[in-house]
């Protein structure tokens, strides 16, 4: 059994119960993902998984086998910073930065169902395309939590970075 | 976690034959069951792993959907059928949990994801009969804001947390199992059970049955449909009370009518008197109300939850005030 991890084939681990976030943190030192509740209420741990955005703490490392993950470290190039991690510094969308990592990869994965289509608890028209205001967001957002309050600075970023052309 | 093999199953006959042995699990999306692995609620020797099972959504000739076991909540809620002839299905799935969860969670695991009673969870200080049979219940003297006022029994007042099961209740939908005995369908309404002297078992299923899957009939009026979810956020919360509707008018009766709740008994409760009461008769607030009454007469609150049953009934006049006006609920 083995996994892609940021582009790099990964061996799953020999014991079944090893999570996802567990295999990430301790085995392979992807320590950007970051374990918050360990049991599937904060949002800290959000990865990708064949572009889908998961929970890596509610996720058995061998039920992802020959998928691929993509993490915080391999949103960008080593060299450079992806630009909605730019924007999260020029937003504010963050103090202590524990939330951070979960937040873009959920933002990333939320981008790309907004994409397409998928509608959310407060879309009036289900069968509309998805405009991305700033309700939508909040409510697309809602599974990550940010304990330090920086909600407005997060969606703000988010807005600038994936929605720059929708209404407010 | 206590020690555990995880197995991953081919196809249906291989799942069931894995699953028939005791000790076993099935495994869908795990955003329930790993937590409870974790906890130690669920102690499984074997996991199988049934998530890679088909997933498809075909339509059928009378205009209904049948939804295999193991397609993901959101694969579900953005079908363009659920979405255009079921809105109350595909609203109810996206009141659920967090996007990141719906992403993992499958349509299988969804009706079998087991309750959040806290004291359930409370592997260390609770006593919990669903947990340990025998044991008793620290809800029922508890902090029990969350809890069932309808068809709780002495050894069990938890709730079925599922906001999905409560708009295929209100669809009459069909549960398509296979298992050890063979291949059989049951009726949505005979899928959970009420807790009585045996709240640790939450449905009628059998070692090794294996929901394959989910037939939703066709409903001519389903397309005036909506959820509705009263929670204490906004967002990514329980219910404490759920309504799923749908709504026929002929003037101005009530020629036909869907109604089940949720965040209010052990399993997704529909609302048979509610419904009967009000067939035929004139679509008022009053009206409304006098059945969501009808349907609560026999509630038992508890210390914490005497809110619901008044809670209930003002959210379904909203709602069926909502759909009884065109407006979207």
């Amino acid at each position: 059994m083995s996994l892609i991890v940021n582009g790099a084939k990964v061996s799953a681990p020999a014991d079944a119960r090893t999570s996802l976030l567990d295999l990430l943190r301790e085995d392979l030192h992807l320590t950007g993902t970051k374990k918050g509740c360990n049991q599937g209420a904060c949002g800290a741990c959000t990865v990708l998984v064949d572009g889908e955005r998961v929970l890596a703490c509610l996720t058995l490392a061998v039920q992802v086998d020959g998928r691929e993950v993509t993490t915080i470290e391999g949103l960008a190039g080593a060299d450079a910073l992806h630009p909605l991690q730019v924007a999260f510094i020029e937003h504010d969308g963050f103090q202590c930065g524990y939330c951070t990592p979960g937040q873009i990869c959920s933002a990333m994965g939320m981008a790309a169902e907004a994409g397409r289509g998928v509608p959310s608890h407060v879309t009036a028209d289900l069968a509309a395309e998805v405009t991305l205001t700033r309700e939508e967001i909040q409510e697309r957002m809602s599974g990550n939590l940010c304990r330090c309050g920086a909600h407005n600075g997060i969606i703000d970023a988010i807005r600038a970075t994936l929605a720059a052309e929708t209404p407010a | 976690m206590t020690p555990l093999t995880y197995l991953r199953a081919a196809d249906a006959p291989e799942a069931v034959r894995l699953g028939a042995a005791a000790g076993a699990a099935f495994l869908g999306g795990g955003t329930n069951l790993v937590d409870l692995l974790r906890e130690t609620v669920a102690r499984p020797e074997t996991l199988v792993d049934v998530s890679a099972l088909p997933a498809t959504i075909e339509e059928t000739e009378g205009g209904g959907l049948l939804i295999g076991a193991a397609v993901r909540n959101t694969a579900l809620a953005e079908h363009r059928v659920v979405r255009t002839r079921y809105p109350m299905l595909a609203r109810a799935i996206l009141a659920g949990a967090s996007a990141q969860i719906r992403n993992m969670a499958t349509v299988g695991g969804n009706l079998l994801q087991r309750t959040r009673c806290t004291y359930f969870y409370d592997t260390d200080g609770s006593r919990c009969n669903k947990r340990l049979p025998g044991s008793g219940c620290d809800a029922r003297e508890g902090f029990n804001r969350i809890h069932a006022v309808l068809g709780a029994s002495e050894a069990c007042v938890a709730t079925h947390p599922s906001d999905m099961c409560v708009a295929l209740a209100a669809l009459d939908a069909v549960v398509h199992v296979t298992g050890p005995a063979g291949p059989r369908s049951i009726a949505f309404g005979d899928l959970h059970r009420l807790p009585g002297d045996a709240p640790d078992r939450d449905t009628t299923l059998a070692q090794g049955d294996l929901i394959q899957v989910v037939e939703l009939p066709p409903l001519a009026f389903g397309a005036t449909s909506t959820y509705r979810k009263v929670r204490d956020r906004a967002s990514y919360a329980f219910a404490l009370v759920s309504v799923a509707a749908a709504l026929k008018l002929e003037g101005d009766r009530v020629s036909d009518v869907r109604i089940a709740f949720g965040g209010v008994a052990h399993k997704p409760w529909r609302a048979l008197k509610a419904e009967a009461a009000l067939r035929g008769a004139r679509a008022t607030q009053q009206a409304f109300l006098d059945a969501a009454a009808l349907e609560f007469q026999d509630a038992e609150p508890l210390r914490d939850n005497a809110f619901k049953p008044a809670l209930a009934g003002r959210t379904l006049a909203a709602v069926l005030q909502a759909l009884a006006t065109g407006e979207a609920a």
